[in-house]
Protein backbone atom coordinates (compact mmCIF):
# COMPACT_ATOMS: atom_id res chain seq x y z
CA UNK A 1 0.00 0.00 0.00
CA UNK A 2 1.29 3.29 -1.13
CA UNK A 3 -0.01 6.86 0.42
CA UNK A 4 1.18 10.19 -0.76
CA UNK A 5 3.12 12.15 1.99
CA UNK A 6 4.67 15.40 2.30
CA UNK A 7 7.38 16.50 4.12
CA UNK A 8 11.00 16.90 4.37
CA UNK A 9 11.96 19.01 1.78
CA UNK A 10 13.97 21.15 3.77
CA UNK A 11 15.98 18.52 5.24
CA UNK A 12 16.75 16.52 1.97
CA UNK A 13 17.85 20.41 0.64
CA UNK A 14 19.96 20.33 3.58
CA UNK A 15 21.36 16.79 3.20
CA UNK A 16 22.59 17.32 -0.16
CA UNK A 17 24.38 20.69 0.06
CA UNK A 18 26.31 18.49 3.25
CA UNK A 19 26.83 16.01 0.85
CA UNK A 20 28.05 18.88 -1.53
CA UNK A 21 30.64 19.71 1.01
CA UNK A 22 31.45 16.37 1.89
CA UNK A 23 32.60 15.67 -1.57
CA UNK A 24 34.66 18.55 -1.44
CA UNK A 25 36.35 17.16 1.70
CA UNK A 26 39.23 19.36 4.08
CA UNK A 27 39.31 22.74 1.49
CA UNK A 28 42.87 23.22 2.89
CA UNK A 29 43.61 20.09 0.64
CA UNK A 30 43.82 20.28 -3.35
CA UNK A 31 40.32 19.88 -4.98
CA UNK A 32 40.27 16.76 -7.66
CA UNK A 33 40.22 17.87 -11.43
CA UNK A 34 38.18 15.63 -13.52
CA UNK A 35 41.54 15.16 -16.20
CA UNK A 36 43.26 14.34 -12.40
CA UNK A 37 41.01 11.28 -12.45
CA UNK A 38 40.40 9.92 -15.94
CA UNK A 39 44.63 9.69 -16.08
CA UNK A 40 45.78 8.67 -12.82
CA UNK A 41 42.25 6.57 -11.55
CA UNK A 42 42.40 4.94 -15.20
CA UNK A 43 41.17 1.60 -13.89
CA UNK A 44 38.20 3.24 -12.32
CA UNK A 45 36.80 5.32 -15.10
CA UNK A 46 37.85 2.02 -17.43
CA UNK A 47 35.34 -0.08 -14.58
CA UNK A 48 32.71 2.98 -15.18
CA UNK A 49 32.54 2.86 -18.53
CA UNK A 50 32.31 -1.18 -18.84
CA UNK A 51 29.69 -1.57 -16.38
CA UNK A 52 27.92 2.26 -16.96
CA UNK A 53 28.30 0.24 -21.38
CA UNK A 54 29.42 4.22 -22.11
CA UNK A 55 33.04 4.82 -23.35
CA UNK A 56 33.78 8.28 -23.07
CA UNK A 57 36.67 8.69 -20.10
CA UNK A 58 35.60 12.24 -19.76
CA UNK A 59 32.26 11.64 -18.51
CA UNK A 60 33.39 8.64 -16.28
CA UNK A 61 36.12 10.67 -14.51
CA UNK A 62 33.52 13.45 -13.77
CA UNK A 63 31.26 10.37 -12.32
CA UNK A 64 33.26 8.84 -10.12
CA UNK A 65 34.47 12.46 -8.53
CA UNK A 66 29.96 13.34 -8.38
CA UNK A 67 30.25 9.62 -6.81
CA UNK A 68 32.64 10.32 -4.36
CA UNK A 69 34.28 7.35 -5.79
CA UNK A 70 31.50 5.06 -5.20
CA UNK A 71 31.70 3.46 -8.44
CA UNK A 72 28.29 1.64 -8.80
CA UNK A 73 26.75 5.17 -8.19
CA UNK A 74 28.95 6.31 -10.91
CA UNK A 75 27.71 3.72 -13.13
CA UNK A 76 24.16 4.95 -12.00
CA UNK A 77 25.40 8.05 -13.45
CA UNK A 78 26.37 7.32 -16.23
CA UNK A 79 23.35 4.92 -17.37
CA UNK A 80 21.30 8.13 -16.83
CA UNK A 81 22.99 10.54 -19.04
CA UNK A 82 23.15 7.66 -21.73
CA UNK A 83 19.68 7.22 -22.01
CA UNK A 84 19.56 11.18 -22.78
CA UNK A 85 21.00 10.93 -26.09
CA UNK A 86 20.23 9.92 -29.53
CA UNK A 87 21.63 6.82 -31.00
CA UNK A 88 22.87 7.49 -34.07
CA UNK A 89 23.47 3.91 -35.36
CA UNK A 90 25.82 0.81 -34.49
CA UNK A 91 29.39 0.52 -35.50
CA UNK A 92 30.48 -2.31 -38.06
CA UNK A 93 31.94 -5.44 -35.62
CA UNK A 94 35.35 -4.40 -33.97
CA UNK A 95 38.19 -6.26 -35.81
CA UNK A 96 40.16 -6.79 -32.73
CA UNK A 97 42.77 -9.22 -34.76
CA UNK A 98 43.86 -5.91 -35.84
CA UNK A 99 43.79 -4.95 -32.06
CA UNK A 100 47.08 -2.03 -31.52
CA UNK A 101 48.15 -4.17 -28.18
CA UNK A 102 49.83 -2.60 -25.34
CA UNK A 103 49.65 -6.53 -23.36
CA UNK A 104 48.96 -9.84 -25.26
CA UNK A 105 49.64 -13.00 -23.03
CA UNK A 106 48.59 -16.53 -23.70
CA UNK A 107 49.04 -19.39 -20.71
CA UNK A 108 49.02 -21.92 -23.48
CA UNK A 109 51.30 -21.15 -25.97
CA UNK A 110 54.83 -20.08 -25.15
CA UNK A 111 56.08 -19.56 -28.45
CA UNK A 112 53.06 -17.66 -29.99
CA UNK A 113 53.57 -15.36 -32.70
CA UNK A 114 53.73 -11.73 -31.02
CA UNK A 115 55.51 -12.94 -28.50
CA UNK A 116 54.09 -12.61 -24.81
CA UNK A 117 54.05 -9.23 -24.01
CA UNK A 118 53.45 -8.14 -20.67
CA UNK A 119 52.06 -4.50 -21.00
CA UNK A 120 51.94 -2.53 -18.12
CA UNK A 121 50.76 -4.91 -16.33
CA UNK A 122 50.14 -5.60 -12.27
CA UNK A 123 51.29 -9.08 -12.07
CA UNK A 124 54.71 -10.28 -10.83
CA UNK A 125 54.95 -7.05 -8.29
CA UNK A 126 55.18 -7.48 -4.97
CA UNK A 127 51.97 -6.28 -3.56
CA UNK A 128 53.84 -4.23 -0.93
CA UNK A 129 52.55 -0.38 -0.49
CA UNK A 130 54.99 1.78 -2.34
CA UNK A 131 55.62 4.85 0.44
CA UNK A 132 57.15 6.79 -2.49
CA UNK A 133 53.74 6.81 -3.97
CA UNK A 134 52.88 9.03 -0.71
CA UNK A 135 55.27 11.54 -2.17
CA UNK A 136 55.46 13.59 -4.79
CA UNK A 137 58.21 12.87 -7.73
CA UNK A 138 58.91 12.19 -11.15
CA UNK A 139 58.37 8.92 -12.98
CA UNK A 140 61.21 8.25 -14.92
CA UNK A 141 60.15 7.39 -18.69
CA UNK A 142 59.67 3.58 -19.25
CA UNK A 143 62.24 1.72 -21.79
CA UNK A 144 61.79 1.43 -25.14
CA UNK A 145 62.59 -1.42 -28.38
CA UNK A 146 61.78 -1.97 -31.69
CA UNK A 147 58.40 -2.39 -32.09
CA UNK A 148 56.55 -4.48 -34.53
CA UNK A 149 54.71 -3.44 -37.20
CA UNK A 150 52.52 -6.06 -38.39
CA UNK A 151 49.57 -7.01 -36.41
CA UNK A 152 49.44 -9.69 -33.52
CA UNK A 153 47.12 -13.06 -34.70
CA UNK A 154 44.62 -14.48 -32.81
CA UNK A 155 46.26 -18.04 -30.45
CA UNK A 156 42.90 -19.37 -31.72
CA UNK A 157 44.07 -19.13 -35.30
CA UNK A 158 46.76 -21.77 -34.74
CA UNK A 159 44.18 -24.47 -33.49
CA UNK A 160 41.98 -23.96 -35.83
CA UNK A 161 44.40 -25.09 -38.39
CA UNK A 162 44.25 -28.76 -36.91
CA UNK A 163 40.08 -28.29 -36.45
CA UNK A 164 40.84 -28.99 -32.76
CA UNK A 165 39.11 -26.54 -31.30
CA UNK A 166 35.38 -25.51 -31.96
CA UNK A 167 35.04 -22.56 -34.55
CA UNK A 168 33.10 -19.53 -34.45
CA UNK A 169 30.11 -19.63 -36.76
CA UNK A 170 30.61 -17.06 -39.23
CA UNK A 171 27.30 -14.58 -39.47
CA UNK A 172 26.18 -10.78 -40.14
CA UNK A 173 22.74 -11.26 -38.55
CA UNK A 174 21.90 -8.05 -36.33
CA UNK A 175 22.59 -9.00 -32.72
CA UNK A 176 20.25 -8.50 -29.81
CA UNK A 177 20.17 -5.22 -28.03
CA UNK A 178 19.13 -5.60 -24.30
CA UNK A 179 19.16 -1.64 -23.97
CA UNK A 180 15.97 -1.51 -26.42
CA UNK A 181 14.14 -5.27 -26.24
CA UNK A 182 13.70 -6.65 -22.46
CA UNK A 183 15.66 -9.43 -22.15
CA UNK A 184 13.87 -13.25 -22.46
CA UNK A 185 15.29 -16.83 -21.77
CA UNK A 186 16.50 -18.70 -23.10
CA UNK A 187 18.56 -15.59 -24.47
CA UNK A 188 21.04 -15.89 -27.44
CA UNK A 189 24.89 -15.73 -27.18
CA UNK A 190 24.94 -12.49 -28.25
CA UNK A 191 22.80 -10.88 -25.69
CA UNK A 192 24.08 -12.92 -23.02
CA UNK A 193 27.80 -11.75 -23.94
CA UNK A 194 26.14 -8.15 -24.02
CA UNK A 195 24.81 -8.17 -20.31
CA UNK A 196 27.97 -9.82 -19.40
CA UNK A 197 30.35 -7.44 -20.81
CA UNK A 198 28.37 -4.88 -18.90
CA UNK A 199 27.48 -6.64 -15.38
CA UNK A 200 29.26 -6.21 -12.00
CA UNK A 201 32.74 -7.01 -11.81
CA UNK A 202 32.09 -8.96 -8.73
CA UNK A 203 29.24 -10.67 -9.80
CA UNK A 204 30.77 -12.42 -12.65
CA UNK A 205 34.01 -12.72 -11.12
CA UNK A 206 32.10 -14.63 -8.01
CA UNK A 207 30.35 -16.73 -10.80
CA UNK A 208 33.26 -17.86 -12.78
CA UNK A 209 35.11 -18.37 -9.72
CA UNK A 210 32.45 -20.66 -8.85
CA UNK A 211 33.32 -22.65 -12.32
CA UNK A 212 37.11 -23.18 -11.11
CA UNK A 213 35.75 -24.50 -7.84
CA UNK A 214 33.55 -27.24 -9.27
CA UNK A 215 29.76 -25.75 -10.00
CA UNK A 216 29.80 -27.00 -13.79
CA UNK A 217 33.03 -27.11 -13.90
CA UNK A 218 35.08 -26.63 -17.33
CA UNK A 219 38.83 -26.39 -16.75
CA UNK A 220 39.53 -23.13 -18.69
CA UNK A 221 43.07 -21.81 -19.83
CA UNK A 222 43.50 -18.06 -21.40
CA UNK A 223 44.25 -19.03 -25.01
CA UNK A 224 45.30 -14.99 -24.90
CA UNK A 225 44.45 -12.11 -23.11
CA UNK A 226 45.03 -8.78 -24.78
CA UNK A 227 44.66 -5.42 -24.21
CA UNK A 228 44.84 -2.52 -26.80
CA UNK A 229 43.52 -0.13 -28.90
CA UNK A 230 40.62 -0.50 -32.04
CA UNK A 231 39.63 1.33 -34.70
CA UNK A 232 35.54 2.24 -34.74
CA UNK A 233 34.26 2.13 -38.15
CA UNK A 234 30.74 3.40 -38.70
CA UNK A 235 28.63 3.40 -42.06
CA UNK A 236 27.78 6.93 -42.81
CA UNK A 237 24.02 7.35 -45.02
CA UNK A 238 25.04 10.70 -46.13
CA UNK A 239 28.21 9.82 -47.15
CA UNK A 240 27.50 6.23 -48.34
CA UNK A 241 30.60 4.50 -46.77
CA UNK A 242 32.18 3.64 -43.52
CA UNK A 243 34.29 5.81 -41.88
CA UNK A 244 36.33 5.75 -38.77
CA UNK A 245 34.45 7.61 -36.36
CA UNK A 246 36.91 6.49 -33.26
CA UNK A 247 39.09 4.37 -31.45
CA UNK A 248 38.71 2.55 -28.08
CA UNK A 249 40.77 0.83 -25.48
CA UNK A 250 39.51 -3.02 -25.24
CA UNK A 251 40.23 -5.90 -23.39
CA UNK A 252 39.94 -9.84 -25.14
CA UNK A 253 40.00 -12.54 -23.41
CA UNK A 254 39.58 -16.01 -25.10
CA UNK A 255 39.70 -19.14 -22.90
CA UNK A 256 40.09 -22.75 -24.55
CA UNK A 257 38.71 -25.28 -22.46
CA UNK A 258 38.60 -29.21 -22.48
CA UNK A 259 35.84 -30.68 -23.86
CA UNK A 260 35.36 -34.94 -24.26
CA UNK A 261 32.68 -34.23 -26.72
CA UNK A 262 28.63 -34.27 -26.72
CA UNK A 263 26.08 -36.22 -28.26
CA UNK A 264 25.80 -33.42 -30.78
CA UNK A 265 29.69 -32.05 -30.82
CA UNK A 266 33.01 -34.27 -31.32
CA UNK A 267 35.80 -34.27 -28.62
CA UNK A 268 37.54 -30.80 -29.56
CA UNK A 269 38.49 -27.66 -27.61
CA UNK A 270 35.79 -25.13 -26.67
CA UNK A 271 36.17 -21.50 -26.33
CA UNK A 272 34.29 -19.00 -23.83
CA UNK A 273 34.71 -15.65 -24.89
CA UNK A 274 35.71 -11.44 -23.04
CA UNK A 275 35.27 -8.44 -24.39
CA UNK A 276 34.90 -5.04 -22.39
CA UNK A 277 35.63 -1.57 -22.40
CA UNK A 278 39.07 -0.26 -21.36
CA UNK A 279 41.57 -2.29 -19.76
CA UNK A 280 39.35 -4.47 -17.61
CA UNK A 281 41.43 -8.11 -17.30
CA UNK A 282 39.86 -9.45 -14.28
CA UNK A 283 35.97 -8.64 -15.47
CA UNK A 284 37.48 -10.00 -19.40
CA UNK A 285 38.77 -13.75 -17.77
CA UNK A 286 35.69 -13.94 -15.84
CA UNK A 287 33.34 -13.01 -18.52
CA UNK A 288 34.85 -15.25 -20.62
CA UNK A 289 34.48 -18.68 -18.11
CA UNK A 290 30.79 -17.46 -17.73
CA UNK A 291 30.07 -17.22 -20.81
CA UNK A 292 31.89 -20.96 -21.51
CA UNK A 293 29.59 -22.08 -18.27
CA UNK A 294 26.49 -20.89 -20.43
CA UNK A 295 26.73 -22.23 -23.38
CA UNK A 296 26.14 -25.93 -21.99
CA UNK A 297 22.91 -26.48 -24.22
CA UNK A 298 24.53 -25.33 -27.14
CA UNK A 299 27.51 -27.39 -26.67
CA UNK A 300 25.17 -30.61 -25.97
CA UNK A 301 26.20 -30.71 -22.27
CA UNK A 302 24.16 -31.58 -19.21
CA UNK A 303 22.86 -29.28 -17.16
CA UNK A 304 24.57 -29.94 -13.36
CA UNK A 305 22.16 -27.16 -11.28
CA UNK A 306 24.88 -25.28 -10.98
CA UNK A 307 24.25 -21.42 -10.89
CA UNK A 308 26.94 -20.17 -13.04
CA UNK A 309 24.78 -22.64 -16.23
CA UNK A 310 21.55 -20.92 -15.10
CA UNK A 311 21.53 -18.20 -17.68
CA UNK A 312 18.47 -16.89 -15.81
CA UNK A 313 19.74 -16.79 -12.74
CA UNK A 314 23.01 -15.14 -14.06
CA UNK A 315 21.85 -12.41 -16.22
CA UNK A 316 19.00 -11.23 -13.99
CA UNK A 317 21.21 -10.85 -11.15
CA UNK A 318 24.64 -9.48 -13.12
CA UNK A 319 23.24 -5.96 -13.25
CA UNK A 320 24.47 -3.94 -10.52
CA UNK A 321 22.21 -0.94 -11.29
CA UNK A 322 19.01 -3.37 -10.90
CA UNK A 323 20.39 -4.55 -8.48
CA UNK A 324 21.26 -2.03 -6.13
CA UNK A 325 18.16 0.00 -6.96
CA UNK A 326 15.84 -2.70 -5.68
CA UNK A 327 17.97 -3.81 -2.98
CA UNK A 328 18.25 0.11 -1.77
CA UNK A 329 14.63 0.90 -2.67
CA UNK A 330 13.67 -0.71 0.54
CA UNK A 331 15.34 1.75 2.87
CA UNK A 332 13.21 4.29 1.77
CA UNK A 333 9.75 4.88 3.54
CA UNK A 334 7.57 2.21 4.01
CA UNK A 335 5.79 3.38 7.21
CA UNK A 336 2.27 2.14 5.87
CA UNK A 337 3.52 -1.31 4.85
CA UNK A 338 5.17 -1.13 7.68
CA UNK A 339 2.34 0.13 10.01
CA UNK A 340 0.18 -3.02 8.21
CA UNK A 341 2.97 -5.68 9.15
CA UNK A 342 2.94 -4.53 13.05
CA UNK A 343 -0.94 -4.69 13.39
CA UNK A 344 -0.35 -7.98 11.66
CA UNK A 345 1.99 -9.47 13.79
CA UNK A 346 -0.05 -8.25 17.21
CA UNK A 347 -2.88 -9.86 16.08
CA UNK A 348 -1.02 -13.13 15.46
CA UNK A 349 0.69 -12.68 18.62
CA UNK A 350 -2.66 -12.27 20.67
CA UNK A 351 -4.36 -15.52 19.06
CA UNK A 352 -0.89 -17.57 19.63
CA UNK A 353 -1.60 -16.30 23.17
CA UNK A 354 2.15 -14.75 23.43
CA UNK A 355 1.56 -11.97 25.02
CA UNK A 356 -0.81 -13.28 28.10
CA UNK A 357 1.77 -15.99 28.20
CA UNK A 358 4.72 -13.25 28.71
CA UNK A 359 2.73 -11.25 30.94
CA UNK A 360 2.44 -14.14 33.24
CA UNK A 361 5.93 -15.20 33.27
CA UNK A 362 6.68 -11.29 34.36
CA UNK A 363 4.27 -11.50 36.93
CA UNK B 1 37.17 2.03 -65.81
CA UNK B 2 39.51 4.83 -64.96
CA UNK B 3 36.89 6.97 -63.43
CA UNK B 4 35.57 4.32 -61.40
CA UNK B 5 38.80 4.05 -59.95
CA UNK B 6 39.21 7.94 -59.46
CA UNK B 7 35.82 7.69 -57.57
CA UNK B 8 37.90 4.96 -55.36
CA UNK B 9 40.48 6.79 -54.34
CA UNK B 10 38.52 10.14 -54.15
CA UNK B 11 36.68 8.05 -51.64
CA UNK B 12 39.55 6.68 -49.61
CA UNK B 13 41.49 9.43 -49.28
CA UNK B 14 38.44 10.94 -47.99
CA UNK B 15 37.79 7.85 -45.47
CA UNK B 16 41.28 8.36 -44.01
CA UNK B 17 41.31 12.45 -43.46
CA UNK B 18 37.77 11.66 -41.81
CA UNK B 19 38.82 8.90 -39.73
CA UNK B 20 42.34 11.07 -39.39
CA UNK B 21 39.93 14.06 -37.71
CA UNK B 22 37.75 11.66 -35.50
CA UNK B 23 40.53 10.34 -33.45
CA UNK B 24 42.00 13.27 -33.34
CA UNK B 25 43.07 14.79 -29.48
CA UNK B 26 40.34 17.43 -28.98
CA UNK B 27 43.15 20.00 -28.32
CA UNK B 28 45.43 19.38 -30.62
CA UNK B 29 43.04 19.66 -33.73
CA UNK B 30 42.10 23.23 -31.96
CA UNK B 31 45.52 24.25 -32.39
CA UNK B 32 46.10 23.29 -35.13
CA UNK B 33 43.22 24.77 -36.99
CA UNK B 34 43.33 27.83 -35.26
CA UNK B 35 46.91 28.17 -36.95
CA UNK B 36 45.11 27.81 -39.98
CA UNK B 37 43.66 31.21 -39.58
CA UNK B 38 41.04 31.51 -42.30
CA UNK B 39 37.53 30.19 -41.75
CA UNK B 40 35.56 30.53 -44.71
CA UNK B 41 31.95 31.35 -44.74
CA UNK B 42 29.78 28.53 -44.18
CA UNK B 43 25.90 27.68 -43.30
CA UNK B 44 24.68 24.52 -41.23
CA UNK B 45 23.24 21.84 -42.82
CA UNK B 46 23.07 19.43 -39.30
CA UNK B 47 23.87 21.71 -35.91
CA UNK B 48 26.75 19.76 -34.00
CA UNK B 49 24.97 17.32 -32.09
CA UNK B 50 26.10 14.69 -29.08
CA UNK B 51 24.50 11.13 -29.37
CA UNK B 52 25.98 8.15 -28.75
CA UNK B 53 26.54 4.79 -31.60
CA UNK B 54 26.12 1.44 -30.52
CA UNK B 55 30.01 -0.48 -30.98
CA UNK B 56 29.33 -4.30 -31.95
CA UNK B 57 32.00 -7.02 -31.24
CA UNK B 58 32.02 -10.41 -32.51
CA UNK B 59 32.04 -13.65 -30.65
CA UNK B 60 35.61 -15.53 -29.96
CA UNK B 61 36.88 -12.39 -31.98
CA UNK B 62 35.90 -13.67 -35.83
CA UNK B 63 32.17 -15.05 -34.98
CA UNK B 64 28.92 -13.69 -35.03
CA UNK B 65 27.99 -10.02 -34.10
CA UNK B 66 27.02 -8.67 -30.41
CA UNK B 67 26.00 -5.38 -28.96
CA UNK B 68 29.44 -4.18 -26.46
CA UNK B 69 27.92 -1.17 -25.28
CA UNK B 70 27.81 2.98 -26.73
CA UNK B 71 30.60 5.11 -27.20
CA UNK B 72 29.77 9.04 -27.45
CA UNK B 73 29.91 10.67 -30.83
CA UNK B 74 29.53 13.96 -31.66
CA UNK B 75 28.17 15.13 -35.79
CA UNK B 76 27.49 18.07 -37.91
CA UNK B 77 26.93 18.67 -41.46
CA UNK B 78 27.75 22.19 -43.50
CA UNK B 79 28.24 23.89 -46.18
CA UNK B 80 30.63 26.32 -47.92
CA UNK B 81 29.53 29.52 -49.69
CA UNK B 82 30.93 27.50 -52.93
CA UNK B 83 28.58 25.13 -52.27
CA UNK B 84 30.88 22.10 -50.92
CA UNK B 85 29.29 20.29 -47.99
CA UNK B 86 31.65 18.82 -45.15
CA UNK B 87 30.59 16.21 -42.82
CA UNK B 88 31.79 15.19 -39.21
CA UNK B 89 31.51 12.02 -37.01
CA UNK B 90 33.61 12.61 -34.53
CA UNK B 91 34.75 10.83 -30.98
CA UNK B 92 33.36 12.74 -27.96
CA UNK B 93 31.18 15.35 -27.12
CA UNK B 94 33.15 18.27 -28.23
CA UNK B 95 30.92 20.43 -30.33
CA UNK B 96 34.10 22.90 -31.73
CA UNK B 97 36.26 19.69 -32.92
CA UNK B 98 33.09 18.43 -35.22
CA UNK B 99 32.80 21.71 -36.30
CA UNK B 100 36.18 22.03 -37.38
CA UNK B 101 36.50 18.60 -38.86
CA UNK B 102 32.85 19.44 -40.89
CA UNK B 103 35.18 22.39 -42.51
CA UNK B 104 38.14 20.73 -42.71
CA UNK B 105 36.78 17.84 -44.83
CA UNK B 106 34.73 20.41 -46.94
CA UNK B 107 37.90 22.69 -47.53
CA UNK B 108 39.38 19.11 -48.84
CA UNK B 109 37.15 18.93 -51.38
CA UNK B 110 38.32 22.52 -52.70
CA UNK B 111 41.57 24.14 -53.81
CA UNK B 112 42.69 24.98 -50.49
CA UNK B 113 43.11 21.20 -50.30
CA UNK B 114 46.80 21.37 -50.07
CA UNK B 115 47.48 24.02 -47.57
CA UNK B 116 45.00 22.40 -45.24
CA UNK B 117 46.65 19.56 -45.32
CA UNK B 118 50.02 20.97 -44.81
CA UNK B 119 48.96 23.16 -42.08
CA UNK B 120 46.72 20.87 -40.35
CA UNK B 121 46.21 17.41 -41.49
CA UNK B 122 49.84 16.31 -41.52
CA UNK B 123 51.07 17.78 -38.38
CA UNK B 124 47.84 15.97 -36.69
CA UNK B 125 48.75 12.54 -38.46
CA UNK B 126 52.66 12.77 -37.72
CA UNK B 127 51.54 13.82 -34.06
CA UNK B 128 49.20 10.83 -33.31
CA UNK B 129 51.38 8.56 -35.15
CA UNK B 130 54.44 9.39 -33.31
CA UNK B 131 52.25 8.90 -29.97
CA UNK B 132 51.81 5.21 -31.00
CA UNK B 133 55.13 4.43 -32.02
CA UNK B 134 55.98 5.59 -28.37
CA UNK B 135 53.14 3.28 -26.63
CA UNK B 136 54.51 0.19 -29.26
CA UNK B 137 58.10 0.82 -28.56
CA UNK B 138 57.07 0.53 -24.75
CA UNK B 139 55.17 -2.05 -25.30
CA UNK B 140 58.00 -3.57 -27.18
CA UNK B 141 60.20 -3.68 -24.20
CA UNK B 142 57.98 -5.91 -22.27
CA UNK B 143 58.01 -8.81 -24.49
CA UNK B 144 59.57 -11.62 -22.50
CA UNK B 145 62.91 -13.24 -24.09
CA UNK B 146 62.59 -16.81 -23.04
CA UNK B 147 65.57 -18.82 -22.01
CA UNK B 148 66.53 -22.36 -20.84
CA UNK B 149 68.51 -22.71 -17.72
CA UNK B 150 71.14 -25.12 -18.12
CA UNK B 151 70.75 -28.36 -16.29
CA UNK B 152 73.05 -30.38 -14.56
CA UNK B 153 72.42 -33.78 -15.48
CA UNK B 154 75.83 -33.85 -17.79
Amino acid sequence: MYVAVKGGERAIENAHAWLAEERRGDTSVAELSVAQIREQLALAVNRVMAEGSLYDPDLAALAIKQARGDLIEAIFLIRAYRTTLPRFGATRPVETGEMVCDRRISATFKDAPGGQVLGPTFDYTHRLLDFKLAAEGEVPEAPKADPRSESTPHITEFLQGEDIIQREPESEAVPGDLTRQPMSFPAGRDVRLQSLTRGDEGFILGMAYSTQRGYARNHAFVGELRIGTVAVEMEIPELGFAIEIGEVELTECETVNQFKGSKTEPPQFTRGYGLVFGQTERKAIAMALVDRALRWRELGEDFLGAAAQDEEFVLSHSDNIQATGFLEHIKLPHYVDFQSELELVRKLRREAGVDDEAREAAE
Amino acid sequence: MASEEKIGAAEAARRSWMGLLARAPEARLRELWQGYGAVPGFDWLRRPEVGAVMVRGRMGGTGAPFNLGEMTVTRCSLTLEDGTVGHAYVQGRDKAKAEAAALIDALMQTPAAAAVRAVVLDPLESGMAAAKQTRAAKSAATKVDFFTLVRGED
